[in-house]
């Protein structure tokens, strides 16, 4: 098992190298030139040559790159051009609102969307399957920033029982884990259903009926056991949707986060903080997936037994 | 293979409740886009700041916007914008995708190891993730919207399109006609495209709904059409500042966005009825 981790976590290596070349080349490929996009307006001559001697801006592209990603495996991401700080600060102060936030919305549609697979799959093709079924269809295809805009109309406008904004409090974290978490709730559901649907139909259900257990105990301690495997394997695969969902939530509640940070920052032209999130999100993303396959082989001996 | 002739699974799929319905909600938005000039009489760049805020009445009928704007005409002139933007972006990707698909497919090798390392790294990323790189890149507006929806989308259809030209390559039929002496590049364009089409063709379909909901998300941070262009999602950002003052300014343009992605996903669900490839589409 060791070695199957050791294995995935070097495979991640060439990927990370990939995408931090692409971030590292946004500020060589944006119009104008590169001292100029991390200087303020109307900075001196002094700022100039600092910038340029730290970056080794006058040296070959490839020298720059290996510059930058060794202050980056250092935690030197650069400071902000707005407001001066180092970019790291930054990202440690708001990086736990996003991790709770996307942590939290995972929760809740895995233990949503198994609940509600489960009931559809057992009344299937009757009126809670289709009922649910069609919720979750609708749930999907709304934008979730006109969902989170419609929740906070509801329950923050009308209703007043949770907060419109920020990030003070549980109270808060009600209404954006809620928006993120019924699109994948959504996915969850179907996938746990069709599964569901799926092993119901094997050999050693059947025998289990032959043994004489009880549907329910058949239902919830085998047929789910088995079709707990594809739903790890989508959320596995969708860890970074939920990732991509809160950058969307966090600026539609202004919850301070790697998004709304990301989003703010773009609309600034704060490169140094643009680069920071993408690679902290696209870190995330990967981690999240890594954790989705380590997961997966623990719980299925025959992916284990593929990949050694 | 003659007009009638491929558009027979498109009145097919119109014809089933769920693909007539969506098909006319559509046609009507499609309609709406191209005839905004005629079908209002309010311009939707005119500011009317004694009667801004106005709720839902006679003469506004989904109300007014912050600067008094009628906001059923900034919709009608937001879906030209909303509906070309995503539906160009999609194009653009399916047509880029389908040749990286085709010559990765059709010619292996280092090629294909190359498109195939390409499409792996976008694909593990979220769309979303995809396209504020880009956005990044070419800065905020019309043109940094459409190349970031269509980067986001290019590794589904390169990814697709390949493994249909791969399945379709060890078919009989491809055998018998390079037995006969056929060029490889006739057999490419003449076999293995036209048949790699339909389900690219719905995948493109089914993308679209996603790109529309990508493009108002974007136009939603700021990042899409400037003002005072309208789009359905850059009303909705400069609502959401007003929800406690206009709701109407949040409330219609998402339903526009809600109701054409349901649609457009209803429609790509009777295609793949109508044209019978659900299983083609779920190899990949």
């Amino acid at each position: 098992m060791l070695d199957y981790i050791l294995r995935r976590v070097l495979l991640l290596v060439p990927v990370f190298l990939a995408v931090s070349v692409i971030i590292f080349l946004i500020l060589h490929l944006i119009p104008g030139d590169p001292v100029d996009n991390l200087l303020r307006v109307g900075s001196n001559a002094e700022a100039r040559a600092r910038i340029e001697a730290k970056y080794g801006l006058d040296r070959p592209l490839v020298v720059q790159y290996g510059i930058w990603l060794a202050n980056l495996v250092q935690g030197d991401l650069g400071s902000s051009i707005i407001t001066r700080r180092p970019v790291s600060t930054m990202i440690a102060q708001v990086l736990p609102n996003s991790l709770m936030l996307g942590g939290f919305a995972l929760l809740f549609s895995t233990i949503f969307g198994v609940i509600f697979g489960v009931i559809a799959a057992t009344w299937r093709d009757r009126w809670p399957d289709q009922m649910l079924m069609g919720g979750v269809l609708l749930g999907s295809t709304l934008p979730s920033f006109w969902l989170g805009l419609l929740l906070i109309l509801t329950f923050s406008v009308q209703l007043g029982w949770f907060p419109v904004s920020g990030a003070r409090g549980w109270e808060s974290l009600v209404l954006p884990v809620l928006t993120i978490g019924l699109g994948g709730m959504a996915l969850v559901a179907r996938v746990t259903r069709v599964a569901m649907v799926e092993a119901a139909g094997r050999d050693f259900v059947l025998l289990l009926h032959a043994k004489g257990l009880s549907p329910t105990h058949i239902r919830l301690r085998h047929v789910l056991r088995h079709a707990m495997i594809p739903v790890v394997t989508i959320l596995a695969l969708r860890i970074g949707w939920v990732l991509g969902g809160a950058v969307t939530v966090e600026y539609v509640f202004a919850r301070p986060g790697l998004g709304l940070t990301l989003i703010k920052a773009l609309g600034q032209h704060d490169y140094p903080v643009v680069q920071a999130c993408l690679l902290m999100l696209a870190i995330a993303v990967m981690l999240g997936t890594l954790l989705g396959d380590i997961l997966q082989a623990l719980m299925d001996p025959r992916v284990r037994s593929a990949l050694t | 293979m003659s007009l009638a002739r491929s558009l027979s699974p498109v009145f097919s799929a119109l014809r089933s409740p769920k693909g007539g319905i969506s098909g006319a909600w559509l046609v009507l938005v499609v309609f709406g886009a191209i005839f905004a000039g005629v079908l209002t009489p309010f311009d939707y760049d005119v500011q009317d700041l004694p009667g801004a805020f106005g709720a839902p009445s006679a003469t506004h009928w989904l109300g007014t916007d912050e600067f008094g704007r009628d906001l059923l005409t900034r919709i009608l002139y937001g879906a030209r914008t909303s509906l070309s933007v995503s539906s160009i972006a999609i194009g653009l990707s399916v047509f880029t995708g389908m040749v990286l698909g085709a010559a990765a497919g059709y010619l292996g090798g280092a090629f294909d190891r190359a498109v195939t390392i390409f499409v792996d790294l976008t694909w593990s990323f979220p769309e979303i993730l995809v396209a504020l790189i880009l956005v990044a890149i070419i800065g905020p507006g019309i043109t940094g919207t459409m190349a970031a929806i269509g980067v986001a989308y290019l590794a589904q259809f390169t990814r697709l399109t390949r493994a249909q030209i791969m399945a379709i390559r060890s078919e009989t039929y491809i055998e018998a006609a390079r037995s006969v002496g056929a060029s490889g590049s006739f057999i490419l364009f003449r076999h293995l495209l036209p048949n790699a089409l339909a389900p690219v063709l719905v995948a493109a379909m089914l993308a679209t709904g996603d790109a529309i909901i990508l493009e108002a998300t974007l136009g939603f941070f700021g990042l899409g059409a400037q003002p005072p262009t309208p789009s359905w999602g850059a009303m909705m950002s400069s609502g959401s500042a007003l929800l406690f003052k206009a709701p109407w300014i949040i409330i219609f343009p998402g339903l526009a966005v809600a109701v054409t992605v349901i649609a457009v996903n209803l429609f790509g669900d009777a295609l793949i009825h109508a044209l019978d490839i659900k299983t083609r589409l779920r190899e990949v």
